[in-house]
Parts: C-alpha cells; sequence; structure tokens
C-alpha cells in the first residue's frame, strides 16, 4: 500500500518514489539534477543539526534544506 | 576566392569551450590541456570567474600547429540560467553574437553521474551546438567492471563521444584530436522534434524517460563503484553529529595555526627585505621628493600587499584542498543549519574564520558560495572579525588600560580582554548578519540544494595553479588600489601648506641634541595636512574621547590599522616605532589641559572597539569591490561599520568615563 509523504517528512534509509514537485522557482532546478516524478530516492542522511538532508537520487548524492524537500511529494511502501 | 588567405588564418585560430556540471573534473581537463598557458578574468559585468587558455595542437592532416583559445565555463547542471555563473555559460553557448562564442563546445561528463549529465548534453544538442562528448573519469567505472559503449553512445546523440580520464592524461591525444577536426553540429535532436511540451516538467520528464533508455543500452549494469563505498564509510564519520564537528574543529585550528604561525616567517622575511631596501634607498637615493615618495608612498604601499601573500598562499592552499577532495561540501552540510539562522549559509564558515587572520583573502573564499545573498552578506559582515593587523594596536591599548599583573579570578586580565575583543568581533559579525537578512533583498531565492560528490585525492597541480592564480589576482588587482592610496596618505602626512615645514626646520636648526630629529618629524606631522585633518575632526571624535592626535592615526590607519602604533610612535617623537616599551611611556605620561590623564581606560577601551568595528582598511574596500563590481557595497560596508564604532565607542566611554 502506498503512503504519501513529503520528502521531508521521510525517516532516515526510507526509499521512496517521486510523485511531484510543486511549483517553485528551485523546483526546476531539483529537477535537472535527477529529482523527477517517477523516480526512486532514498533518504541517506540527516544533518545532525536535523537539517538539511541528503538523498540519492539518479545514482549520487544530493542535499537539500527541509524547506525544498516539503515542496517534493513522494510514495513509499511499507 | 578574393577571401580565401583570410580564411586560412581564421582556421589556424579554433576557439573552445568547455562545458559540463560542477564536480565534473573540466578543471582537471583544462588545465591539462593548457598548463599554466592560463588567465582568468572576469566575464563582463558579473563577478564569475573567467578562465581563458591557450593551447597548441598539432593537426596532421594540413602539418599545422593550431593555436586554440580554451574557455573554461562556470560548471552547470542545464541551459535554463538561474545563478549569475550559469547565465554566463548560457550566454556564451547560445548567442552568436558574443565575441566568447566557440567553434567547437567540448560536454565534460563524470562518467560515474551519466544519467544528471545527459540532461545537459540533450539540451545543448537540441540547440544544434557543434559539440562532442568527454567522458571523464572513465577509470571511476573500470574500478567497478563497469563499461560504456562509445560508439552506440555517439550513435544515439550524433555526436562523437570519447572516453579520457584528465586525471590521469587518458585519452588526451584523442581529444586533441577531435578538437583539431571540424567538429559539425548535431545531426539530429534529441528529443522528437514534433512533440510540443506544454510545460517545462513535461520537457524534463520526456528527456530522463529518454536518456534512461539510451543509458540502459549503451552502459552495462550499475554497480557500486569502489570510490563511492569508501564515501559512505568516511561520511559516517565526518557528517555525524560528534566526530563530525570534532573533526570539523580539528580541521580549522590547522587552517589557523597555519595561516596565523607559519605565514609569520615567509611575512617577517618580506617585512625585512622591504626594510632593508627602504634604508638602502634612504642611504644612497638622492635626498629629495621623488625619493621620498618612492621610499614612503610607493614602497611602503607595496609592501602592505606583498606581505600578506603568504597568508593568502596558505589559506587557498587549504581551501583548495577542502574543495577538491569534497570535504567542503559536508562542511556546508553539517554547519548550513546554524549559518542559515543569521542569513547565512554551511559555506560561510570559512570565509568569517579567515577573517581572523586577514580580510582580503577571506572575501576572495566566498566565492564558493553560490547564493548570491548569503555571499553578499557574509563578504559584509567578515570584516568584523579581528584580523592580524588589529592585533598589535589592541596589545598596546590593552597595556595601557590595564596593568600586566592584574588577574580576574585566576586569569590574566590583560589576555582576558583580548579574548573578549576577538568574541565581540564575532559577535558583531554575527548580529550584523542577522540584520542584514531582512534589509538585503535579493532577486535570487535562497534555496542549498547542493551535490555531495565522492571524495577524491586532491590533485596538487590543479592546487597549485589556484594558488598562483589568486595570489595574481591579489597582486594586481587590490594592489592597483592600494598602492593609490598610500600615496595621498603619504602626500597628506608629509606635506604642510605654506611655509610650516621650514620654519619648523628653522627653529630646530640651532638645537644640537640626539632627539632632535624625531622632534622635527613629530612637529612635522602636526603641522601637515593629515595633522590639520586630525585637528579638524577633533570636535567629532571628542566623545569619544580621542583628542587630535588619536585623529591623526584614525586617518592614517586607513592604510592599514597596524600603522597606529608607527604613528603614535612618530607623534610622540619615539624614533625606533618597535620599541612598544617607549612609546606606551609616553603615551601613558601624555596629560591634557585639566592635568587628566589623555589615555584612561575609558579612552583606551573606547579605542579598541573603535578598532574592533571601524572599516579602516584600504585593501579590504578594494577586495569587496572587486568582488561584488558595485562600489554600493563598498559605501554600504564602509558607513555601517564605521558608525557601529561610533556608537559603540561612544557608548564604552560615556560609561567608563
Amino acid at each position: 500500500m502506498g503512503i504519501h509523504k513529503t520528502l521531508a517528512e521521510l525517516k532516515k534509509g526510507q526509499i521512496a518514489v517521486i510523485e511531484s514537485l510543486s511549483k517553485s522557482e528551485f523546483s526546476m532546478k531539483l529537477m535537472e539534477m535527477g529529482c523527477i516524478p517517477g523516480e526512486t530516492i532514498c533518504l541517506e542522511k540527516i544533518a545532525p543539526l536535523g537539517d538539511p538532508i541528503a538523498i540519492s537520487v539518479s545514482g549520487y548524492m544530493l542535499s537539500l534544506r527541509k524547506a525544498e524537500a516539503s515542496t517534493v511529494k513522494v510514495t513509499f511502501t511499507i | 576566392m578574393a577571401s580565401s588567405p583570410d580564411l586560412k588564418k581564421q582556421k589556424s585560430f579554433l576557439r573552445i569551450a568547455l562545458v559540463g556540471n560542477p564536480n565534473s573534473g573540466k578543471s582537471t581537463l583544462f588545465n591539462a590541456l593548457t598548463g599554466l598557458n592560463q588567465n582568468t578574468g572576469n566575464f563582463p559585468g558579473v563577478t564569475v570567474d573567467k578562465k581563458t587558455g591557450i593551447c597548441n595542437i598539432y593537426h596532421p592532416p594540413s602539418g599545422k600547429i593550431i593555436r586554440t583559445e580554451i574557455i573554461d565555463l562556470p560548471g552547470t547542471y542545464s541551459l535554463n540560467p538561474k545563478s549569475a555563473d550559469e547565465q554566463v555559460a548560457y550566454d556564451v553557448l547560445c548567442k552568436k553574437d558574443n565575441p566568447d562564442y566557440p567553434d567547437t563546445t567540448v560536454i565534460v561528463a563524470d562518467s560515474s553521474n551519466l544519467k544528471r549529465t545527459l540532461f545537459l548534453v540533450s539540451q545543448i544538442i537540441d540547440l544544434k551546438i557543434p559539440c562532442l562528448l568527454a567522458l571523464n573519469m572513465i577509470d571511476l567505472l573500470e574500478d567497478a567492471g563497469m563499461e560504456v559503449d562509445t560508439e552506440k553512445l555517439s550513435l544515439h546523440l550524433g555526436i562523437p563521444v570519447v572516453s579520457i580520464s584528465a586525471r590521469e592524461k587518458r585519452g588526451m591525444e584523442k581529444i586533441r584530436q577531435l578538437i583539431s577536426e571540424k567538429v559539425f553540429p548535431p545531426i539530429k535532436k534529441f528529443l522528437e522534434t514534433d512533440i510540443s511540451f506544454t510545460d517545462q516538467t513535461q520537457e524534463n520528464i520526456e528527456r530522463y524517460r529518454k536518456i534512461t533508455a539510451v543509458l540502459a543500452e549503451c552502459v552495462s549494469e550499475k554497480k557500486e563503484i569502489p570510490a563511492e563505498i569508501f564515501t559512505k564509510k568516511l561520511d559516517r564519520f565526518l557528517t555525524h553529529k560528534f566526530w563530525g564537528y570534532t573533526i570539523f574543529l580539528v580541521v580549522l585550528f590547522v587552517i589557523f595555526q597555519s595561516i596565523f604561525f607559519l605565514a609569520a616567517f615567509p611575512m617577517d622575511w618580506i617585512e625585512t627585505l622591504f626594510i632593508k631596501v627602504s634604508l638602502w634607498g634612504a642611504e644612497n637615493l638622492p635626498k629629495g621628493e621623488l625619493s621620498d615618495l618612492f621610499i614612503n608612498g610607493i614602497l611602503a604601499g607595496l609592501s602592505g600587499i606583498v606581505v600578506f601573500v603568504p597568508q593568502i598562499a596558505f589559506l587557498f592552499l587549504f581551501i583548495a584542498i577542502l574543495e577538491d577532495t569534497g570535504y567542503m561540501a559536508r562542511v556546508s552540510f553539517i554547519m548550513d543549519r546554524l549559518m542559515h539562522k543569521f542569513g547565512l549559509n554551511g559555506k560561510s564558515v570559512i570565509p568569517l574564520i579567515s577573517g581572523v587572520a586577514c580580510a582580503v583573502p577571506a572575501i576572495m573564499s566566498t566565492r564558493t558560495i553560490s547564493n548570491l545573498k548569503e555571499r553578499l552578506i557574509t563578504i559584509l559582515i567578515t570584516p568584523l572579525m579581528s584580523c592580524s593587523a588589529r592585533l598589535p594596536v589592541y596589545t598596546l591599548l590593552i597595556s595601557l588600560a590595564v596593568p600586566a599583573a592584574k588577574t580576574f579570578a585566576f586569569f590574566n586580565l590583560q589576555g582576558l580582554i583580548l579574548m573578549s575583543l576577538y568574541l565581540i568581533g564575532f559577535l558583531a559579525a554575527l548580529a550584523a548578519a542577522f540584520v542584514m537578512k531582512f534589509l538585503l533583498h535579493t532577486k535570487e531565492i535562497s534555496y542549498f540544494i547542493m551535490e555531495l560528490p565522492i571524495y577524491r585525492s586532491p590533485r596538487w597541480s590543479s592546487i597549485g595553479i589556484t594558488i598562483i592564480d589568486k595570489v595574481k589576482v591579489f597582486l594586481w588587482d587590490a594592489g592597483k588600489v592600494i598602492v593609490a592610496v598610500s600615496i595621498i596618505l603619504w602626500f597628506l602626512s608629509s606635506h604642510a601648506p605654506g611655509d610650516r615645514f621650514e620654519k619648523i626646520e628653522k627653529k630646530y636648526s640651532s638645537e644640537i641634541s640626539e632627539e632632535k630629529e624625531n622632534k622635527i618629524a613629530s612637529e612635522k606631522l602636526e603641522a601637515s595636512y593629515a595633522g590639520i585633518l586630525g585637528k579638524s575632526i577633533e570636535p567629532a571624535i571628542a566623545p569619544l574621547g580621542f583628542d587630535w592626535k588619536i585623529g591623526i592615526s584614525l586617518i592614517t590607519s586607513f592604510a592599514a590599522r597596524e600603522v597606529f602604533v608607527g604613528t603614535m610612535a612618530t607623534i610622540y617623537s619615539v624614533g625606533n616605532a618597535d620599541n612598544t616599551q617607549s612609546i606606551r611611556q609616553k603615551m601613558s605620561e601624555e596629560k591634557n589641559e585639566n592635568g587628566e590623564k589623555i589615555y584612561s581606560a575609558a579612552t583606551c577601551f573606547s579605542l579598541m572597539i573603535f578598532y574592533a568595528f571601524a572599516m579602516q582598511c584600504m585593501s579590504t574596500l578594494a577586495v569587496v569591490y572587486r568582488e561584488t563590481k558595485k562600489w554600493k557595497w563598498v559605501f554600504v560596508q564602509f558607513f555601517y561599520m564605521s558608525a557601529m564604532a561610533y556608537v559603540g565607542s561612544f557608548v564604552v566611554y560615556q560609561l567608563f568615563k
């Protein structure tokens, strides 16, 4: 069963599929860097102070702030 | 054909642009092709480094050597420009009337990140720009036992594809040969032309879908690359909540020690050399205006610049290592939350810490901050960190304010005050950043989307080139302004209206004493334009507890803060400025008309706060102009820091009086 969340709500180690990105100036940047709807990502790291986070996407590590991650909707299966 | 000789001439000159994602090894390829034959300038109107280099390529069919100019464009992920860096790359590639428009574009790809690179490649292909693809770092893939079918990839993309390793200098002949031959525009579009997309999102999704399909055919199944496994292991420590910060503190400590203490030796040598040259000049050059200008104006100014070179070299050595290995991205990752609260960026940490040595290289190092607003705030607040030029001023003033033996809760009081001054500077910097966060508005939205690259060993030759480059930039760009200001200050303090100087000479002409020369120098400074300026600002600085003599020192301090000590030595006719003991004694004995000490604790504390906050450094202002390209920010910085200094000193003086 798929559960809908935002990327910012994922826990460390969780794997999810990007569903959609809300329209914002950095959503284009995220897409260019491989965060495309349908892409599988994994939350690899959370910075010691809780923000930013790092995900693996398209075979590399990408770090972004939670504010940016909360605009990305994801689905993950238990 | 009348135009054929012209054509031939043009053919022996080629212009190549290197484009690619950040961390794709683009600069390594650039260095491998051009060596030291390179230049860094700025693209017109923006503070983006424009690196160009010359490479002579032999072209066997014609037997000619082709002089090739190579432009290293800023790293970009796409041709939809969002930052100044990306705009530059876009302008060069897409505007045919651009003077830098290349004959051929070489797209440099990180082979272990092909999917993301092909996004940029596909955009370039669809713009019909003549290009070829260089699959760099192919050694990383081979380490994992993976393969790329370059011929198949070339067929799919319709452009030449070559696999190289710029680091191991592999495939360099092949790439030179491809550059020397005429590269045609791509034979077909990457995306089918008959599809029209309703929005950019649809287009991006389609691009990635097609890229995935192409890669599935051309690249063997993805395996974990050894370097990636190593990176994951190392990251467990370097981004750990305890070890991450501990290791970062150790790294900072090493950098700090080096730029502060190791650099002190070559700095000493440079100072000694300049003293020797000026002593030689004073003895051997014919006495006169020109020699005086040379020794006390130009030479003094030059020495003020060259003395910074060791600190700059050391600082950029470390920054280049941090950047090159990939550690800098981790520093940003673990520090961003903290710095973001103050309107700064995780990468602001290094400039702030470097500012304790010297604000000039610190401000130059803010180029690693890609967000414009965060970079600007970092530039504006860095000079509040107490730099090494303030140290001699603090030392002199503290020794005047409190006796050496005094202790406070078992600690030496003098040491505590010195430490507080550094702390005050740091807190003031954070406070100023916090205020600016709300005051500054830029069009650019603040985001922090950054690749965490895999760890790699530093490329020493590249680092060497970077250091030489930064030192050159500093000597020429900041140097011009500093020498000009030094000459103005020299004129102000060595010239006086009317026959004031002659009268002083006459007054002492009959006197024969050891102190005669010093007394003349002191009276001349008082009579000079600088002296007049000092006296004219006395009403303004009196509420801070300063007299006109301090006023003169504030003016001469504009060349560099440590000049304060030398000016005090001249004013109080102490021949040898190195002899702080006697300067201190003279200053502590100084009384005003009412018989009160001029250098009371209140005045000393007030002066310390003034030197902690005031913008009294021409080198810094020059470099701020260079980095922001706007006089506006130079003035903003000068006025907000001066205002802080004035108010701070006023409060302190009125409290302690």
